[in-house]
């Protein structure tokens, strides 16, 4: 009988030490781009959390591939919800996917960390209490772009990006900024290649500068075509089409452009440092900003651990709220509507050696927020 | 000014439509001889790109890189040929498109292994490189020119060997009568790895082309084939001739139809709706042509009734 009452004992101690161990435990779902056309920038976004979180036995993570297409992510999301059990979900590259995926999460009280896409619906009118951003907004460095076109003296811009949320987005926050005039709009397809048709335009409207948003493949296939088709204006964009994963790709077509981004492998601090250092012993390549971004959701997702329990939701909330990590941006907090306050950089390609790359060359807007903040009633 | 815009605009649907049109004469070729549904044609169009751009980063020689695109895309389709599709002729067409999707799949997925998530780099030869004064105002990219030339040269020899060689004699033939021709003693199996093999290689060349302006990445071959098949279907499947026409009618249309849509509307729209229901309306623009022209011919233009 004693022996009995002995193991039940141990038994029950056993049960509550796990119990006590479970709370501070956080299965994290991914689910990001990895195959097909743009698994780029999702394999770069999981290699940079991957990194951040490795070694941490309190995290286990479960990466699914959402092929680029919203169905597929809607439905990995439920399975991940409903038989897995997360607590976070991350991952989402494409705005579109986002939209599909993120309102449903976070109703089920589920978190949401976006490493990359931030649809200005979600920031707005969409916000909620569990959804945190952790890259930017949609709109802001296209809003930099508009700032920097401004301080190069461009009066007409020819404008374009391809025909979805985070397109729209660009060219909104371009205008926000740009005070010049626009010597044409243009909304192409989403996974277009070949831009003849839109070169041609851009030559006939007598624009003295051209922006453009178009990430992934369809940046390199515009670069090229640009650059061959011997228009000289003067090109600006965000940092999607310069990022060191496809600047290889673009080639020297490239060099001396100036794009805009929240992180660059050159910005001067400890953090980034280490990180730049860290994932190229680990990978064998050069850190994209998309890999800056899984890796500071990473850590921002270890702050909030180290100060609550994924399961009491309000305080765990307002771990992830107070943003106390060291991010590779140098500065960064949150804004009332879950969105970055951070510096928005110019960079210019260069080649360092035979490596096409970027340096920064100025800050193009400082502690920048959004233009949605007061929209959001949260 | 328009009509300068117009003009270039023309040979940009043009260009676009000789590419297609390499795509689509391997796939209807395909189905005109053997029967078969080929939905990884364009892998073809990947693995050539792929080739190409490996040969271009070892040799940094273009022409070397398009032999290479040719010759990689044929050793995969005789490849394929015999392992796989082989077995599928006799199948209906069901199972066809199962086999071959599938292929789409592990192609793709055998790509990434071999290179990396991440596109290549491949660039077009120095000399091609810039534009060409043709007429008064109107300056064209040389490197497009030279894809329309291609395509047009492609085009006239497809024409000469069905029409004036032993083997095209053999391969209409075989669109006619596959029984007929086997029991007159030709080797079916050889030809049709060879209608295979040229069908793949034709894409691998398309691949590669293209791949040198846009990018060489895992994927970029399934868009294109599905403006391939719109082709073949307007064209009339198995046509050759049918494919060509059908091609630049497809490009003609998707470019003109996405530039001048937009500007049509702005006359009674206002500009910022405008461009998002031009460009909508412009990216719909061939599927519509597509349904106009089944309603008017069922079987394609110059499909068999």
């Amino acid at each position: 009988m004693k022996k009995l009452t002995t193991t039940l004992a141990t038994l029950l101690i056993m049960g509550s030490a796990s119990s006590f161990a479970d709370g501070h435990k956080v299965k994290v779902g991914m689910i990001t781009t990895l195959s097909g056309g743009g698994s780029g920038l999702g394999i770069d976004v999981r290699d940079g959390f991957m990194l951040a979180v490795k070694g941490n036995k309190n995290i286990s993570v479960i990466t699914k591939d959402d092929q680029r297409k919203p169905d597929i992510a809607v439905q990995l999301a439920d399975k991940m919800i409903q038989s897995d059990k997360v607590d976070v979900l991350t991952g989402i590259i494409w705005s579109n996917l986002a939209m599909a995926v993120v309102p449903a999460t976070v109703n089920q009280g589920k978190f949401y960390l976006s490493p990359n896409a931030g649809p200005s619906k979600l920031a707005g009118k969409g916000c909620h209490k569990n959804y945190f951003n952790v890259a930017w907004q949609n709109d802001n460095l296209h809003e930099a772009a508009g700032g920097y076109a401004n301080s190069a003296g461009f009066k007409n811009s020819f404008i374009l990006a391809p025909n979805y949320p985070a397109g729209k987005d660009a060219l909104t926050g371009y205008k926000r900024y740009f005070k010049g005039s626009l010597a044409g709009e243009i909304y192409t397809k989403l996974g277009q290649k070949d831009y003849a048709a839109e070169i041609a335009q851009i030559r006939a409207s007598g624009a003295d500068s051209v922006f453009f948003f178009l990430p992934g493949g369809m940046g390199i296939g515009f670069m090229k075509q640009f650059s061959q088709s011997g228009i000289k204006l003067p090109v600006v964009g965000p940092a999607f089409s310069f990022d060191q994963g496809i600047l290889k790709a673009v080639g020297d077509a490239a060099l001396g452009v100036k794009n805009t981004s929240q992180w660059s492998k050159d910005i001067d601090n400890n953090a980034n440092k280490k990180f730049v250092k860290d994932f190229q012993s680990e990978y064998g390549r050069l850190p994209s900003l998309y890999a800056s971004q899984g890796y500071d959701t990473g850590k921002l997702l270890i702050s909030a651990m180290s100060k609550a329990k994924v399961k009491d939701k309000d305080k765990f909330r307002d771990a992830l709220r107070k943003a106390d990590f060291s991010s590779t941006r140098g500065k960064f907090s949150f804004d009332k509507n879950h969105h970055p306050i951070q510096d928005i950089y110019v960079r210019e390609v260069i080649k360092e050696g035979e490596i096409l790359t970027n340096k920064i060359v100025s800050v193009g807007l400082k502690d920048h927020s959004n233009a949605y903040v007061s929209e959001c009633k949260m | 000014m328009t009509s300068i815009l117009f003009f270039e605009q023309l040979l940009n649907g043009i260009q676009f439509g000789t590419m297609l049109f390499l795509m689509s004469a391997g796939l209807t070729l395909i189905f005109g001889v053997m029967g078969l549904i080929n939905l990884a044609h364009g892998s073809f169009y990947m693995i050539g790109a792929f080739s190409a751009a490996l040969i271009a980063g070892l040799t940094g020689s273009f022409w070397l890189a398009l032999l290479a695109s040719l010759s990689g895309a044929a050793i995969a389709g005789v490849l394929i040929e015999i392992l796989i599709i082989r077995r599928l002729y006799r199948r209906d067409h069901l199972d066809q498109v199962l086999a071959t999707f599938a292929l789409i799949l592990l192609l793709s997925e055998g790509v990434r292994w071999c290179f990396g998530a991440f596109p290549l780099y491949l660039d077009i030869p120095e000399n091609l490189n810039g534009t060409l004064p043709i007429l008064d105002d109107i300056i064209y990219s040389k490197y497009r020119l030279f894809i329309i030339f291609m395509g047009l040269l492609i085009a006239t020899g497809l024409y000469i060997l069905i029409t004036k060689t032993r083997l095209g004699v053999r391969i209409r033939a075989g669109q006619n009568d596959r029984q007929m021709i086997s029991a007159l003693g030709v080797d079916i199996s050889k030809l049709y790895t060879i209608v295979f093999a040229l069908g793949a290689s034709l894409a691998g060349l398309a691949g590669a082309m293209i791949g040198a302006i846009q990018s060489v990445e895992v994927g970029m071959g399934e868009p294109i084939l599905i403006l391939a098949f719109v082709v073949i279907v307007i064209g009339g499947i198995g046509s050759i001739k049918g494919a060509l026409i059908g091609s630049i009618l497809v490009g003609v249309t998707d470019t003109i139809g996405r530039i001048f849509l937009p500007e049509l509307l702005k006359i009674f729209m206002e500009p910022a709706s405008a461009t998002s229901v031009g460009s909508s309306i412009g990216s719909m623009l061939i599927y519509i042509l597509m349904a106009l022209i089944l309603i008017i011919k069922p079987s394609g233009l110059f499909g068999k009734t």
